[in-house]
This record gives C-alpha cells, sequence and structure tokens, in this order.
C-alpha cells in the first residue's frame, strides 16, 4: 500500500512509531498530486516547499523526542479561500490571481502550531459562489469517478484532493452545503461544524452569517482528527464559541443505541434520486437495527429556506466583496477617475456567477427592497432555526438526504442559477439554524457515490461523528475510492 | 415674514482610546502615513472585528453624562459606500438599534437656560484619510491615502433640531466639548478633527410649528466657523423664501474664506447606503450592572461643578462658569482653596494673572504648583512685599519655579517702608525735580504721580506708593 492511499489516522500510527517520516508522507502525496491532478485539476497553488519544511521540522522535533499531536506530519490540503500567510490565496477569482496574505487564517496557524503541513490550495467557484467548481476563473475540477461530471462544490478541489489521493485530508467551507455536497459527489465524509465552532478568521467570507470552515475526509476518524485540530475559540472572531472542545475521537466508538433519530419529511422523498431515497432508507433500517429509536418528523418552515438563503447570501456577498475595488490589493485597473477606476478594476475581477450576485444583493439591500426581500428573509430564518430546535426537543438527530441526485453532467446547470439552488434544497436549512451537519457516503447511485446527512443540535459533533462512524462499519460496498482508470488512458491537462 | 431657523447638530467625536475600534493598532495622531495599519483595518479579505470594550465604556460614560437611554441591546451595521478612504467599502456602524436614545443638555442660552435634546448616540468608526497630489480634489491628477485614521473609534452624538441660531448652536458645542472632556471622552480637538460638526438647519415662519426644508452644512472646522456657516446659510434661504422662491434640498459646504454657504450637491438622489446588520459582530449587550459601574465612575460634571464653585466659594456665576471652562484651572483654584481661605482673592490672582503671566512666559499650568502662588499670596497679605512687587515676583515663580520667600531673600525684595529709610530717597527727589513741585503747587496732580513713580524707581518698586505719596505732601508743604 502506498502512503498516499493510507487514511490520516493509519499515517499518524506509521508517524508517531517513526516507521515513516513526515518528510517521506509529504513527497508521497505531492508525486500523487503531480500524476493525477492534471487529469482532474483539484489545486491552483502546490506549496510543496513549505509543506517539506513544515515535513522536515516535524520529523526534527519527533527525533528530538517532543511529545507532538497525533496528526503532526499528516499533510492537509486546504481550499484557496482560506488565507495563507506568504501562499498565494486566489478564491479562485481574477480580483487576487496574485494576492499573497501578509496574515494567517486561524485554522492555518492551528495546522502549522499542530505540524500539519499545507500541500495546497485547492480550486472552488468564484469566492465560494457555487455548487460546482465550475465558476472558477481559472479552470473547472474533474470528478474523479467520472470526469465528465462536477465535483460538486463550492469546495470541489479540496473533496477531489481527498478523494484520488492527494491529500488525506481537506479543509473546506460550507456556507450553504459547500462541504456536505461535494463531499457526498465524491464518496467522502464532510462535516459541517456548528456555526462558531472553527474560527472563520482568515476565511474570505461568501456570508459571514453562514460561513464554517471544515473538514472532508476518506472516513469518520480522519474527520474527527481534523475537525478536533481547528475547532475553538478564537479571539479575532467575535462570533467564534466559547465552549470547550470535546476528544471527538474518543466517542467514535459509543454505541448508537438509545439515539432517537428524526427522518425529516421534507429532504427524502418526492423529487429525490430513487437510489438515494433508498440509502437514507437503508442507513434508517441499519441504525434502527441497532437500538436507534426512529420517528418522522417534518420541518414546515423549509420551504422558505432557499429564498431566505439566496437573499441573505447576496445580500452579504454584495457587501463584502465592496473591498475589491483596486485601492489597496488586488487587480487594480486605472481610470480617469476614481469611479472609472473602481468600475474597471472591478468589471476585471469578476465573473458573472458572482455579478450576478453582487448584482441581486445590492438590489435586495436598496432601501426600497430591503422590507421586500432582507428583512422576511431574517424572520424565514428565525422560523427556520425554531423549527430545528423544536425538533432537537424530540431527536437527537435528524437525517434527510444531502442531495437530490448525483453528480451532474459538467455543464447541466451552468446558466440556471434557479436549478443549481434546487439541489441544495437540504443544505441551506441546517446552515440558516447554525446546527451541525454531516455528509455520509453511503450507497451509489449509477456507479456514483451518494451521501446520507445527519443534522445534529448546536455543538454536537460528536453524534454525527459518532454515526458516521458506525454506519462505515455497516457499508454495503467495500471501497469508496475512485477507480482512476484515466490514469492508464492518458490525456491529462 | 419674519422667519425663525430650526437647527439640528451631528456631532462626530474621536474616542479616547489607545487602540482602534476593531483592532489592536494605535490611535496616535501624526504618525507617518500608514503606519498604524493592520490587515483589519486596511480591510484585507477574510479578516473580522473584535470590538474594542474601551470604546464602548467611553461611549456609554458620554451617553450617562448627556442623560441619555443606554439601549441594553445595541446592534452594529454596515453602511455601504465606495470611496478610496474607507478600506472595506462599508463603513461598521450602528443604525436602527444605536446604543443610546433620547438625552440632553442644559445650555446657559443668552435669552435663559434652556434644554437641547439627543436623538441619539451611536459608535462607528472612522475613514482613512485622502491627500490629494494638487490644489484640490479636482485639480488633483492622483491622491495618496492614509489609513492611520481607519478604524479609529468614532461616537456620533445628533441632538434633536432644538437651535435656533449660530450662536446657540456654538454655544452647544462649547458645552458639550467641556462636558467630554470632564468625562475624558475624547481630546475634542477641532484643528486635528477629533471633533467635528455637521449641521441641518432649515427655516420656517416664526411661530409655526412645521418644519421647512433643510439643508446639511458641512466644512466647518471650527465652533466660530459653526456659527458663521449656519448664520451665513440662514440668511441665504431667508433670501430665497422672502423672494418668493424655494430652498432646494442640498448638501452646503462653508468657505470660510469667502463667508459663505456653497450648495455643492443636490439630496434628491441621496445616497443609499444600502445598512445591514454586521454579520461579523454579535449584538453589543451592555447589562444594566455594567452601566451602573461605569455610572459610578462618572466625574464631577461643569454644570454640578459650576454650583458648587459658587456654593462653596462664594464666587460668582460668571466666575465659576469661566473657570469651570478650564478644567486644570479650576483644579489648580480648588487644590489652592484648600490652604488659602480668600477665595475670591485667589480666583481673581488665579483667572486673572496668573492666566496672564502663564501665557506670557509660555508656562504650562501641570509646571506651577499651587503652595507657590499660596506662599506668594501669604506675603502680600502680610504686607513683606507690595502688589506690583508680587506681580513681578510671579513671573518669576513661573520662569524659575523657585520659592517666592526665597526670591524675595535673594533680589532683596522686601517692602522699603519707614519714614527714616524713605526721606532720604524723598528728598533726593524733590531736589531733582524742582519743576515738579512747580507743577504740583499749581495744581497739577499728574506732577505728583511723577515723583512718586521717581521714588518708586529708586526703590525697585519695593515701597508702597501710598506712603511714598503721603511723605511727599507731606515734604512739598
Amino acid at each position: 500500500m502506498e502512503l498516499f492511499e493510507m487514511t490520516a489516522a493509519g499515517l499518524s500510527r506509521l508517524l508517531q512509531t517513526e516507521e515513516i517520516s513526515a518528510v517521506e508522507v509529504v513527497e508521497s502525496f505531492l508525486g500523487r498530486i503531480e500524476k493525477v491532478d492534471p487529469y482532474v485539476k483539484a489545486f491552483i497553488t502546490v506549496s510543496a516547499e513549505q509543506a517539506l519544511q513544515t515535513a522536515a521540522a516535524v520529523d526534527r522535533q519527533r527525533a528530538g523526542g517532543e511529545k507532538l499531536h497525533p496528526l503532526a506530519g499528516v499533510p492537509v490540503a486546504v481550499k484557496d479561500n482560506i488565507c495563507t500567510k506568504g501562499v498565494r490565496t486566489t478564491c479562485a477569482s481574477r480580483a487576487l490571481e496574485n494576492f499573497i496574505p501578509p496574515y494567517e487564517a486561524t485554522v492555518i496557524a492551528a495546522l502549522h502550531r499542530l505540524g500539519l503541513p499545507v500541500l495546497g490550495k485547492t480550486n472552488l467557484d468564484e469566492f465560494a459562489a457555487g455548487a460546482s467548481t465550475e465558476t472558477s476563473a481559472f479552470f473547472i475540477t474533474r470528478n474523479p469517478w467520472d470526469r465528465e461530471r462536477v465535483p460538486g462544490g463550492s469546495s470541489g478541489g479540496s473533496a477531489v484532493a481527498v478523494s484520488t489521493g492527494m491529500a488525506p485530508l481537506a479543509l473546506g467551507s460550507d456556507t450553504g452545503g459547500s462541504i456536505r455536497q461535494p463531499a457526498a459527489f465524491c464518496g467522502l465524509t464532510g462535516l459541517r461544524p456548528t456555526y462558531g465552532r472553527v474560527s472563520r478568521y482568515g476565511m474570505v467570507p461568501l456570508a459571514s452569517s453562514l460561513d464554517q470552515v471544515g473538514p472532508l475526509a476518506m472516513d469518520a476518524t480522519d474527520c474527527a482528527l481534523l475537525q478536533g485540530a481547528i475547532a475553538g475559540y478564537d479571539l479575532l472572531d467575535s462570533t467564534s464559541l466559547p465552549d470547550e472542545v470535546p476528544d471527538y475521537g474518543a466517542q467514535l466508538e459509543k454505541p448508537v443505541s438509545g439515539l432517537r433519530l428524526g427522518i425529516i419529511a421534507e429532504q427524502q422523498g418526492e423529487g429525490f434520486d430513487p437510489e438515494i431515497n433508498s440509502a437514507v432508507t437503508r442507513a434508517v433500517r441499519v441504525l434502527k437495527e441497532n437500538g436507534v429509536i426512529v420517528d418522522e418528523i417534518s420541518l414546515p418552515h423549509q420551504r422558505y429556506a432557499l429564498s431566505a438563503y439566496r437573499s441573505l447570501v447576496s445580500a452579504e456577498f454584495s457587501s463584502s466583496l465592496g473591498r475589491f475595488d483596486g485601492v489597496r490589493y488586488g487587480l487594480s485597473q486605472p481610470g480617469e477617475n476614481i469611479n472609472r477606476m473602481f468600475s474597471q478594476s472591478r468589471g476585471l475581477s469578476f465573473g458573472p456567477a458572482v455579478k450576478g450576485r453582487i448584482l441581486l444583493g445590492t438590489y435586495i439591500l436598496s432601501a426600497a427592497q430591503y422590507e421586500k426581500y432582507y428583512l422576511p428573509a431574517g424572520r424565514a430564518r428565525t422560523l427556520i432555526a425554531r423549527d430545528y430546535s423544536e425538533a432537537f426537543q424530540r431527536f437527537d438527530l435528524l437525517v434527510g438526504a444531502v442531495t437530490a441526485t448525483p453528480a451532474f453532467k459538467i455543464g447541466a446547470k451552468r446558466g440556471d442559477p434557479h436549478q443549481m439552488a434546487l439541489a441544495d434544497l437540504c443544505l441551506v436549512g441546517n446552515a440558516l439554524a447554525g446546527v451541525p451537519s454531516i455528509s455520509v457516503p453511503f450507497g451509489a447511485a449509477g456507479g456514483l457515490p451518494v451521501g446520507v446527512q445527519f443534522t445534529a443540535p448546536p455543538l454536537r459533533e460528536d453524534i454525527l461523528l459518532r454515526v458516521a462512524y458506525f454506519l462505515e462499519q455497516h457499508r454495503e460496498s467495500g471501497t469508496i475510492r475512485p477507480r482512476l482508470s484515466f490514469l492508464e488512458e492518458g490525456g491529462g491537462e | 415674514m419674519v422667519y425663525e431657523a430650526v437647527i439640528g447638530l451631528e456631532i462626530h467625536v474621536e474616542l479616547l482610546t489607545r487602540s482602534k475600534m476593531f483592532c489592536g493598532c494605535s490611535t496616535a495622531f501624526g504618525d507617518k502615513p500608514n503606519t498604524n495599519t493592520c490587515p483589519v483595518c486596511l480591510g484585507f479579505p477574510g479578516t473580522l472585528p473584535v470590538l474594542n470594550r474601551q470604546a464602548v465604556a467611553l461611549a456609554v460614560k458620554a451617553a450617562l453624562a448627556l442623560q441619555g437611554k443606554v439601549q441594553e441591546k445595541s446592534i452594529f451595521a454596515r453602511k455601504n459606500y465606495f470611496y478610496p478612504d474607507l478600506p472595506k467599502a462599508y463603513q461598521i456602524s450602528q443604525h436602527d438599534r444605536p446604543l443610546s436614545r433620547g438625552g440632553f443638555l442644559e445650555i446657559n442660552f443668552p435669552e435663559g437656560r434652556r434644554r437641547v435634546h439627543l436623538e441619539r448616540i451611536h459608535l462607528e468608526e472612522e475613514a482613512g484619510k485622502l491627500i490629494h497630489a494638487g490644489d484640490s480634489i479636482l485639480e488633483a491628477d492622483y491622491s495618496f491615502v492614509d489609513y492611520n485614521r481607519a478604524g479609529i473609534p468614532l461616537m456620533e452624538i445628533v441632538t434633536l433640531p432644538d437651535l435656533h441660531s449660530g450662536e446657540e448652536a456654538r454655544l452647544f458645542l462649547e458645552e458639550l466639548r467641556l462636558l467630554l472632556l470632564y468625562v475624558g471622552v475624547s481630546d475634542c480637538k477641532m484643528e486635528e478633527g477629533s471633533l467635528r460638526c455637521d449641521a441641518n438647519i432649515s427655516l420656517r415662519p416664526a411661530g409655526s410649528s412645521e418644519l421647512g426644508v433643510k439643508t446639511e452644512v458641512k466644512n466647518m472646522n471650527s465652533f466660530r466657523a459653526v456659527e458663521q456657516a449656519l448664520e451665513s446659510e440662514a440668511r441665504r434661504q431667508e433670501e430665497i423664501l422672502s423672494a418668493g422662491g424655494r430652498v432646494i434640498p442640498a448638501t452646503c459646504h462653508w468657505e470660510g474664506e469667502e463667508r459663505r454657504t456653497v450648495p455643492v450637491r443636490e439630496k434628491g438622489a441621496s445616497a443609499d447606503y444600502r445598512y445591514f446588520t454586521e454579520p461579523d459582530l454579535p449584538p453589543l449587550m451592555l447589562e444594566a450592572s455594567l452601566v451602573e459601574q461605569l455610572r459610578a465612575t462618572l466625574p464631577e460634571l461643569p454644570a454640578q461643578r459650576r454650583e458648587r464653585l459658587q456654593e462653596e466659594y462664594g464666587l460668582e456665576a460668571s466666575e465659576a462658569l469661566m473657570i469651570s471652562s478650564t478644567p486644570p484651572l479650576a483644579n489648580f483654584f480648588e487644590e489652592a482653596a484648600k490652604h488659602y481661605r480668600d477665595y475670591r482673592h485667589l480666583f481673581h490672582w488665579i483667572q486673572g494673572d496668573l492666566v496672564y503671566q502663564l501665557r506670557e512666559t509660555g508656562t504650562s499650568l501641570e509646571t506651577v504648583s499651587p503652595e507657590l502662588l499660596i506662599e506668594l499670596l501669604e506675603l502680600l497679605d502680610k504686607g513683606e512685599i507690595n502688589r506690583p512687587v508680587a506681580k513681578e515676583l510671579l513671573t518669576a515663580v513661573l520662569k524659575k519655579g523657585a520659592s517666592p520667600k526665597k526670591l524675595v531673600a535673594s533680589k532683596n525684595l522686601g517692602r522699603i517702608s519707614g519714614r527714616e529709610t524713605l526721606e532720604p530717597l524723598v528728598a533726593q527727589v524733590l531736589d531733582e525735580n524742582p519743576e515738579a513741585i512747580e507743577s504740583f503747587l499749581q495744581g497739577r496732580k499728574k506732577a505728583l504721580a511723577f515723583l512718586v513713580g521717581k521714588v518708586m524707581a529708586l526703590t525697585r518698586g519695593r515701597a508702597d506708593p501710598q506712603e511714598v505719596s503721603q511723605l511727599l505732601r507731606d515734604k512739598i508743604k
């Protein structure tokens, strides 16, 4: 078995017993990236030098007998909307094509502190505003299960990196499904933590009130390890939560029996791919057979979730992107006066999907429209959050689909934001409520991976990871790695 | 028709914090451009604001001193607009949920005491500063931006339209400034921009209760300018109305050198700031207990002090007003008054000679100890020196910081008195000035003063002019 085929937990064991060195691990993944990435295009920037430096430092420390974090020396791929000091951070946008942040995102500082080398920065929809990684200003990323299909998004690059063994772990960001949907499309475990559980400092916002950084991994164990490394209070993020971070890994094997599970009526059934419905049903059956108490639950305000989500995200997005004005950093274009300079710079900075959202958000926030769109969206959000908190009076966790279909064909939904949004049906309600959700690979549809989604009360990531771990032990098919037949066929870019 | 002006003010006050509103950068004034900056106040992508609790505490204290109702929950909002000095393209401010609502400040207007009511007080952040390469913004080929100011904590105080003249506006601002200085909220330096004022003004027929069309007046960089600009804008509006015209809502610039207000921008298409809740900051919650804690730290306010100065020291209302306007001077007075019982005498020396000599000698009050002044007054009271010598001595004390007693001894400034000492000097002066004696005998009073002056000169001012005068009269007769 090659090192790049191993899970993070597996690498961690070998590193701790010093059977392998961190440098060997990083070299293995860098080699894999060199070989595979031309076919799938997951990385915007590979930071080989920095990764090797971190690895060498870890090896030195370990040789010196220092007590290190279990993940020390296990490399990570990072979505390119998370700022890395000294390493280009583009947000897959022309606006930041050559932007090298002079500061570190708090999650990246944590990775450095614990000794996790950062392999590189992964592709995404421009400024994370999308769900297919097709709107990247640089290139599209391909789904390794079927290269004619999208990997999902916006954390598509991170998902593909892990799925193809180019990285054992990856960080993504999830505003309304951007971790969970690509995880489902690529056969990974992807966790959207409770809003405020992981610091947002240094993550370039899509919508500040919804954004969360979270892990993508091959399984629940790895997911728990990475989540444990990045979670926690941050003085620099006023919306971060002060609660202590539990040892997620230690609770994975706790029995699931006795947990009360609610099947969300609105998040499976009619309108969903039959194989996805079947995956949900089978997952529920296995849990029920093992002592989980199951009942149905309706979240009546789900029907407002998409509209509310779109309004709020567009509004916040339009405001947060105002700073790309060509004055201090990023793409800058001269103009005969300041307003021309602004419009020229911004006109060249953004792609059509981003411009569309900025226009929509600007309109929604205008004094004349504010009460028609922004205010009701906020009210809907309150009602949706109440649905969840009431549901959690009766249930310890909720279950539904992640997506209505498996990964779709590249270009199939381009230019149709409405249809794209329908794909987000199960992903935005929980995000609006600020509660944690996980996408667990379970079953398949037409040879493509399928995910089942669990949602828990605030700060109960431990329950989600426990259930994900349990389902892994009861997974029907053996492998969740795609067979990369294209490597033999050739034809990488 | 007689018109009445209706004026409301918006006052921006930079708060006296060491660090900026949402990051740790220094707020120092006058540093090298763009040295007090960081990714947060430069609005780099992904950075987040962290609220400065000291700024909140100062604004709460100001609100309490102004009798405002501090809100248990207030909310930060984004005010969105594009300008090169605004790093994030939005200013973090407070919109529909300000820190404090209501409040008032009582002012002694010429017509009598009246309350000027406040609408609200809220927190926000400063923008940076543009420096244009060229004479004006229109002629400049390019502009520099200094972000040292970007993110400095600002408090905005909005009054109700309770003022009716430029003079009233000035008096209000003077009293507000004094109050803020007392509370220690801001250094209120208009010349450094740490206190700025915009005004809204409209005219209406006297006696009417309806509001006319208002204009906003900006670019006033002193209280005097506020007064003049508002008087000028009131005249401009009156001319329009008297001629049967209509005032157009606009922003007017005060052109100090031309002494007139110039409409620069019509308000019709007013900017849409697309306010919405700042998602990066949770609501600001201020528990009643914290507010009470801050209230307990409020110092005595100017109005309270004036009352006390009158009661405790028997000062006149106008005297109390005068000395309380300079808090360090009032502090000096009260410190000195602990050891010197003739308060009015003390007041006159401080407000008169001391203030004058401080200015003349360029001395700072901080370097002067009240004990030295008391020592000097006591020498005077005991008749050991005379008044002219006392004044001269004060100058020496301020310049050298030395004790008056020692100065008197070392410079031989003690009073010269007694017939036997003075008579030879009087005789000498009379010998040398026979024509003055002649003149005096003919009834010219000035001649006597001339002779007194001569004797005083011989004593280097140490004699009592009264005594010298008497001796001269005795001798001439």
